[in-house]
């Protein structure tokens, strides 16, 4: 560790993320009067970003640096690498825009405070499965992340929709929490290890058919937490379901999670020389897996009439541009380092814009304008800073050049077909021009239609400060991250490369 | 970084002008546009480069700063101007001003955003003229398509949105196409480009760098990404027959986005045409000869036709740019010198003449709130300078001599007459010739009707002259056709002078 401080530094984010959820405890005990939503927010947004400037310190003065710069902590259980920190990054800003836009939200909910403990609560569980190099701290992780989750999905205790969300959440949650604990259990047989480098090096000799059922079911766990085909179908109903805000943090902060995991997990612990050997290919069973989602998650979206539901499906689509960063690997593939780093860098992209979407849709539904399609005809008339910004999301998701998104996406593919994957590519680039049309529908409601009735966009009577606030910043993060990209993609493919 | 400084002048002015109250966001609109337009001229003053950019030759005004590196590519900011790109730049910054005063008349909802917009879609034409790395000019492509789209869409007449995604629809299609044609030719080059920079790429291809990608031998990935980059700028262009979402969009759009739609926009098309088909691939431009210079005729000619059938004033000029644009297409395949350089100087020539247009058609309609033939005649007689200039502008588009239009077209049939790499290069100039006579024919029938004769229009309103902000533009415009008319060496030189790099590509074979 650089300037001679103890190596737990490098947990700084994590550990500054766990003494937020604290403080906020704290401060619900200290003030539990009626103002504590506003102190709440204040605290939960300003810890958040603190843990994101930690992560810009780790990364950026060098402690923690790619070329084998790893920190180590707690017997090998814990590795702190830059991917690790890129990813925690993503986690923080995620969180902190949440945060911000959740004091607006639930302004008139009875009890807050839960609310943002729990969201910090599971960043911080996220921040460790950053961080996991034991097959024993990914599943706790993965747990810290998943139980706060369930209960903020169903946190409008009273809403019908909120509470059935959770429970579908919970019951499609714990079967795969099951699997994948006993493919965890099932690796462990066939290698006698948890710790991720000790079971690559391990001997598997005649127990590769144990390995392959682990692995497989491994991937299982990944494809929910990352709301990945053939366990997205909670995705619809919980993202549908939950406060928008909390939708927003599960399909951005909480997708990048499964995919933390993914790419550390199976490139360290079945790196791809063993799994072509050992006939468990992985990486084939995310390519089809990543065309699959793909190509359902758009199709889908384009046929949804409420907004929030489109929103949903696009995210599983966008999972399986993601997952061709596990997908498109080769055995001294040429840009196998490339393609894992443009597929982390297409992650912190969507992690703004899809976050931006879906705090649009909760302004709207704090607005109380209703949720489909037509139901946001003519919104920028009242409101068009906001509606640019929803403007700008939607652009950038689609993979529309003057953003973000086109570069993420761009590079994404370009790498994809330099290792040799032109099919997967190509389907990501079709399916591209199939998520325009729904996008663009949003775009179209808010801009060229008319309000369906004069009357109808008097239900904008308020300005939700703290939402706007967090939709602008997203926006502008958005487009900011166009010119901005290059120490973005540096960043994370020096970090991927690390890997292989 | 004049350049830069130019381009951030009208972005910077478009947030200004968004935030700014509507009372006076156009005249502050008008102030800052004139801003890159004085820097331009200076630009155009201090123009010393010779040669094409992207085949070695000297680039103006020229900055190149990384910007990103992934996969062994690096991504630049890189921009500069040669003969070719500097008469469009000095046309985009002409034009704006004038357009944004055109629109003082007519445009009386939200305004703020309408000169914002307008503001911000010179930043990126602009930027499309100068980038000179592929995703810089990409990205600066794209971007023009999305102000447009609000343009058309919030401030235009009646079936605003159908033109609005019909148009979205068709450029993006085209830009997938034409991305994904000009990608695997990077990929083809694999490591003998290492950046995105297009004179890095025109060369390398030049060179004969193209390898075999996927298995796909060189010659078919160089013919198949041309015909993909010529299929998508054709609609851009447009070239019959992908030209439907013209009428549409200009028909619809505000007078003002007119202005720049036909003024600007198109010549994106053909000016990318240029850069990458014609500059990159001029072997495979040069086997296709024929076919595509038979598409330039049938644009010429069937344009004019769909003109001539047309009864809305603004229906036959936005026709009458696809026949115009069809002598660019002509001019460009023959790859002679003044081919070449006359469809360059065409293109600017054309923007000032239906910049033109658009723009006295719309001051007409301010007044009459029509734009059909049968519903006015004798506007002569209320609004005369209007209509003198409208009749002088019709009079450029047929070509007379001394005017912009004779100039351009005169080159490019110089050009096109004596072609060696363009087999029967004479018929094809000669039915290409036919199509002025249909010109003549539709605008001198349509003013006939509508301008002159005694007045008539039922209305319960007063119909008067037009006011000084809307006829000065006219005017001005009007000027700088003569002007180019007269004097075309003040463009053409330049032109002349990046053209003939190009031309010098193509051997002809027997």
């Amino acid at each position: 560790m650089v300037n001679g401080l103890p190596g737990v530094t490098a947990l700084l984010p994590a550990l500054l993320l766990a003494a937020t959820g604290l403080a906020l405890l704290l401060v619900d005990t200290v003030r539990p009067e009626a103002r504590s939503n506003t102190s709440m927010a204040v605290v939960g947004a300003l810890g958040s970003l603190a843990a994101l400037a930690a992560t810009v310190w780790l990364t950026a003065s060098g402690g923690v640096s790619p070329d084998g710069g790893a920190v180590l902590l707690f017997a090998d259980a814990i590795k702190v690498d830059t991917m690790a920190l890129f990813f925690t990054a993503i986690f923080a800003s995620v969180t902190a825009l949440v945060l911000v836009a959740a004091h607006d939200y639930f302004h008139d909910h009875a009890n807050p405070a839960a609310f943002y403990s729990l969201v910090t609560f599971a960043a911080t569980g996220m921040a460790l499965l950053a961080v996991a190099n034991s097959l024993a701290v990914v599943f706790v992780a993965l747990e810290m992340v998943s139980l706060p989750s369930y209960v903020l999905v169903a946190y409008l205790k009273h809403d019908r929709g909120s509470v059935e969300a959770g429970l579908k959440y919970f019951l499609v949650g714990a079967l795969s929490s099951a699997i994948f604990l006993f493919g965890i259990s099932l690796v462990y047989a066939a290698t006698g290890s948890l710790i991720l480098a000790d079971i690559a090096s391990a001997s598997i000799e005649g127990l590769a058919g144990v390995l392959g059922v682990g692995v497989v079911m491994m991937i299982g766990g990944v494809a929910f937490k990352t709301a990945s085909v053939p366990f997205h179908f909670w995705a619809p109903e919980a993202y549908e379901g939950a406060p928008a805000p909390v939708s927003a943090f599960l399909s951005s902060a909480s997708k990048a999670a499964g995919f933390v995991v993914a790419f550390r997990v199976f490139t360290e612990a079945f790196p791809l020389e063993m799994a072509v050997s050992a006939n468990v290919d992985w990486m084939f069973a995310f390519a089809v897996l990543a065309a699959v989602t793909m190509t359902l998650g758009n199709f889908a979206a384009a046929v949804q009439e409420e907004v929030k539901r489109m929103l949903a499906y696009s995210s599983i689509g966008h999972a399986g541009y993601a997952l061709i960063g596990v997908a498109a690997l080769t055995v001294d593939g040429p840009a196998n380092g490339t393609v894992m780093g443009a597929a982390m860098a297409h992650l912190l992209v969507y992690g703004f814009m899809n976050t931006g979407a879906f705090l649009f849709v909760a302004m709207a539904e704090r607005w109380g304008v209703g949720r489909t399609f037509s139901d946001y005809a003519g919104l920028w008339r009242r409101a068009p800073v906001a509606s640019v910004a929803m403007a700008v999301f939607m652009f950038s998701l689609a993979g529309l050049p003057p953003f973000a998104g086109f570069f993420s996406k761009y590079f994404l593919f370009q790498a994809a077909i330099d290792n040799g994957f032109l099919w997967l590519a190509g389907l990501g680039a079709v399916n591209s021009v199939v998520s325009l049309y729904y996008y663009s529908r949003v775009v179209k409601a808010l801009f060229l239609d008319d309000p369906a009735s004069p009357s109808a966009l008097d239900a904008i009577d308020v300005r939700p400060t703290a939402l706007y606030a967090a939709v602008v910043f997203a926006a502008v993060a958005t487009v900011l991250l166009l010119p901005g990209f290059g120490p973005v993609i540096e960043t994370a493919e020096a970090a991927a490369s690390a890997l292989f | 970084m004049i350049l830069e400084a130019l381009m951030a002048a009208a972005f910077v002015g478009a947030l200004t002008v968004f935030l700014a109250p509507d009372e006076w966001a156009g005249r502050l609109a008008f102030a800052i546009s004139l801003v890159p337009f004085v820097g331009s001229l200076y630009l155009w003053s201090g123009f010393e480069a010779g040669g094409n950019a992207l085949l070695g030759g000297e680039i103006a005004y020229a900055t190149q700063i990384e910007w990103l590196e992934v996969g062994g590519r690096s991504v630049s900011w890189f921009v500069g101007l040669d003969g070719i790109s500097l008469p469009l730049f000095v046309l985009t910054t002409f034009l704006v001003p004038l357009a944004i005063l055109s629109a003082w008349t007519p445009v009386d909802a939200r305004k703020s955003q309408f000169y914002g917009l307008m503001l911000f879609m010179e930043a990126n034409l602009l930027g499309v003229f100068a980038a000179l790395d592929f995703f810089v000019w990409f990205v600066f492509w794209e971007a023009v398509l999305v102000p447009m789209y609000f343009l058309i869409g919030i401030w235009g007449g009646p079936r605003r949105k159908y033109a609005a995604i019909k148009f979205f629809v068709y450029t993006n299609a085209a830009s997938l196409l034409m991305f994904i044609g000009f990608m695997s030719l990077v990929f083809a080059l694999g490591d003998s480009v290492s950046s995105f920079a297009l004179p890095e790429i025109a060369q390398a291809i030049a060179a004969g760098d193209l390898g075999t990608w996927f298995g796909i031998p060189p010659d078919r990935i160089a013919m198949v990404a041309f015909l993909a980059m010529f299929l998508g700028f054709a609609v851009k262009v447009p070239i019959v027959p992908f030209h439907t979402w013209l009428p549409d969009a200009h028909v619809q759009a505000p007078t003002p986005a007119s202005v720049l739609l036909a003024g600007v926009l198109l010549k994106m098309g053909t000016y990318a045409l240029l850069r990458f088909n014609f500059t990159m691939l001029p072997e495979q431009a040069s086997m296709l000869a024929v076919p595509i210079a038979a598409i330039a005729v049938i644009s010429v000619i069937y344009g004019a036709m769909l003109a001539l059938a047309q009864k809305d004033l603004k229906r036959i000029v936005a026709y009458s740019s696809v026949s115009s644009m069809g002598y660019v297409i002509l001019g460009l395949i023959v790859f002679t010198e003044y081919g070449v350089g006359g469809a360059t100087f065409q293109m600017v020539a054309h923007g000032l003449i239906s910049g033109l247009m658009f723009m006295a058609v719309g001051v007409i309609y301010n007044t009459t709130h029509t734009r059909m033939v049968g519903d006015m005649a004798g506007m002569a007689d209320r609004m005369p300078i209007t209509v003198g200039i409208l009749v002088a502008g019709a009079f450029g588009y047929m070509g007379l001599p001394l005017m912009a239009g004779f100039a351009g077209e005169f080159f490019i049939f110089v050009g096109s007459l004596s072609a060696p790499a363009l087999p029967y290069a004479p018929l094809f100039t000669a039915a290409a010739m036919f199509g002025i006579v249909i010109v003549a024919g539709y605008l001198l029938s349509a003013m006939q009707s509508t301008l002159f004769g005694p007045f008539e229009l039922e209305t319960d309103y007063e119909v008067g002259p037009a006011a000084f902000h809307d006829v000065a533009p006219l005017a001005v415009l009007l000027v700088a056709i003569i002007v180019l008319g007269v004097a075309p060496d003040i463009f053409f030189e330049m032109i002349r002078d990046a053209a003939l790099p190009v031309v010098e590509g193509v051997t002809i074979d027997g």
